[in-house]
């Protein structure tokens, strides 16, 4: 089975992903990542204002079978969160790149993303 | 991202995440105080092929190769409830046991009375060791037309409890013939509201079997053993059938494939018990009394651990089983802390899960037996935040 990772986003090699328009970025996780885990069933994410740093678990995406904890791919500050996942988590298997996003932050250090896989980069690392 | 299993205690399933060499991969912690056979090289079911044309995802339970999920635990869990669906549980162990004193043996070896049987009956039932601790849970069949006796060890426990028949016998002088059939017999679970339907379009007959019943039945052809017995609290049946033969029956049944993971969930909303994780004679050593399963403990027949939970029984289990509903936000999984409301330890979680029927977070916990009247108000400590909890009676569906 081949998966999507579209080229105008950035990866980590632990499955997120990060799109960024200008000063801010949305994070989620990839279509890989949501087909490992299966159900999507609970999450819990950080509230707006929360500091995050590149590297650390700031969310956490329980399917039936697993508890994930989500590393952020870059630092910055919370600004906003998909509530909708906590009525709806299966958004996060239906439609990993959009509507099922995670949370967006105001990016600290831009230069952060250069530290990111891209599309191809993290195509390979799931083939 | 970085998975933590949670289905089950023991099986891995696939793991994502960058960091594996941190997980711990411990290949079996499921020993128990009678050997258990070494697990190195996983079993694999008759029904192995079918599974991986499905594209089945696997996972190693009780060292055998097995269906976790085909398509999304969730969906084949909705089938079973709604409709009906099809399990290869040909991981559970098979022992046959015959000859004069075959209903004896089985006596000293198992809780439940095995005399009150009457051929072509099952009940479901424990094995004990002295100290009256579960070594496992079973059915026993006896068998239609005075054939003998049959038992379904949970997997990975069959060789275990193969050689206790084996001591039994020579302990107690008795007369009767073991057999270890785990590999001539393949078996497999429909279950499901449709079952009864579905059986009379392969079989061409009615589906005439009362619950706990098993007689023998030809599906396409073989020659194959069936009860009306399963682990889902749903209408449905079990087919034992022969080994060299099993693709036969399971493709005879047109109905979706489901996976452990389905399984899991499907027993756990009706609070049956999972060996090796509900209890386990080292890892979470427990008496049918503590277990919930007091019925299949019968006082007055001669089996092993007896007196022991006779003791239990007078005095009352300190800890028991219960049901648990997450009120706040969150899941309960195995192995978290159960408190009282002002934060003192009363017990911990053995299974848990988000019930796809309910939508619910549900558990099966063991706490003090002073907090197990239902509807008390417990925590449960989920990631180091205590969840308000309140004690469910089990099942948590009816049925």
């Amino acid at each position: 089975m081949s998966f999507e990772t579209p080229a105008d986003l950035r990866y980590l090699d632990s499955h997120e992903w990060v799109r960024t328009t200008d000063s801010t970025a949305r994070i989620g996780i990839s279509e890989f990542a949501q087909d490992e885990l299966g159900d999507v069933v609970f999450v819990e994410l950080p509230a707006e204002g929360d500091e995050l740093s590149a590297g650390e678990d700031f969310a956490v995406v329980e399917s039936i079978k697993a508890v994930s904890d989500i590393y952020a791919p870059v630092s910055g500050t919370v600004t906003a969160v998909n509530e909708t996942l906590l009525d709806e988590p299966e958004l996060i298997n239906e439609d990993p790149y959009g509507d099922g996003w995670l949370v967006e932050i105001e990016l600290t250090d831009d230069s952060e993303l250069d530290d990111l896989l891209d599309a191809d980069a993290y195509a390979d690392q799931i083939e | 991202m970085q998975s933590h299993r949670e289905f089950f205690e023991r099986p891995d399933f696939e793991f994502v995440g960058r960091d594996e060499d941190a997980v711990v991969t411990d290949d079996d912690q499921r020993v128990t105080s009678v050997p258990v056979p070494a697990t190195d090289m996983s079993r694999q079911t008759p029904l192995y092929q079918r599974h991986a044309d499905r594209e089945a995802r696997f996972t190693d339970f009780g060292g055998w190769e097995m269906p976790l999920e085909f398509d999304s635990i969730r969906d084949e869990h909705a089938t079973v409830r709604e409709a009906v669906g099809k399990f290869d549980v040909s991981h559970m162990g098979e022992i046959e046991v015959s000859g004069p004193d075959a209903a004896a043996l089985l006596q000293r070896l198992t809780t439940n009375d095995v005399e009150a049987l009457d051929p072509g009956e099952a009940q479901y039932t424990a094995i004990t060791d002295e100290r009256g601790v579960m070594l496992d849970d079973t059915m026993v069949y006896n068998l239609p037309e005075s054939e003998g006796y049959l038992f379904v060890p949970n997997a990975g426990h069959d060789e275990a409890m193969a050689e206790r028949c084996g001591w039994v016998r020579e302990e107690w002088g008795l007369d009767a013939t073991v057999e270890n059939a785990t590999t001539d017999w393949a078996m497999a679970a429909i279950q499901g509201p449709d079952a009864p339907g579905l059986y009379a379009s392969v079989a061409d007959e009615q589906f005439a079997l009362d619950p706990f019943e098993i007689d023998h039945r030809t599906i396409a052809g073989v020659d194959c053993l069936v009860a009306a017995t399963g682990y889902t609290g749903e209408a449905g049946f079990e087919i034992l059938a022969p080994w060299d033969e099993a693709t036969t029956v399971w493709d005879a049944f047109e109905c979706p494939s489901c996976g452990l993971g389905a399984r899991d969930t499907l027993r756990l909303e009706m609070g049956f018990l999972l060996s090796g994780q509900d209890f386990d004679s080292e890892d979470e050593p427990r008496t049918p009394y503590e277990a919930g399963i007091g019925f299949a403990v019968k006082l007055d027949t001669e089996f092993v651990g007896r007196d022991a939970l006779e003791a239990v029984y007078e005095e009352g289990p300190r800890e028991k089983l219960v049901g648990l509903q997450l009120i706040d936000r969150g899941i309960p999984r195995h192995g978290h802390t159960v408190t009282a409301q002002d934060g003192s330890e009363i017990g911990h979680v053995t299974s848990g899960t988000m019930s796809p029927t309910l939508g619910e977070p549900i558990a099966l916990a063991y706490v003090d037996a002073e907090y197990s009247t239902p509807n008390a108000t417990v925590r449960v400590t989920v990631r180091g935040e205590p969840k308000k909890a309140r004690i469910r009676a089990t099942p948590f569906l009816n049925r």
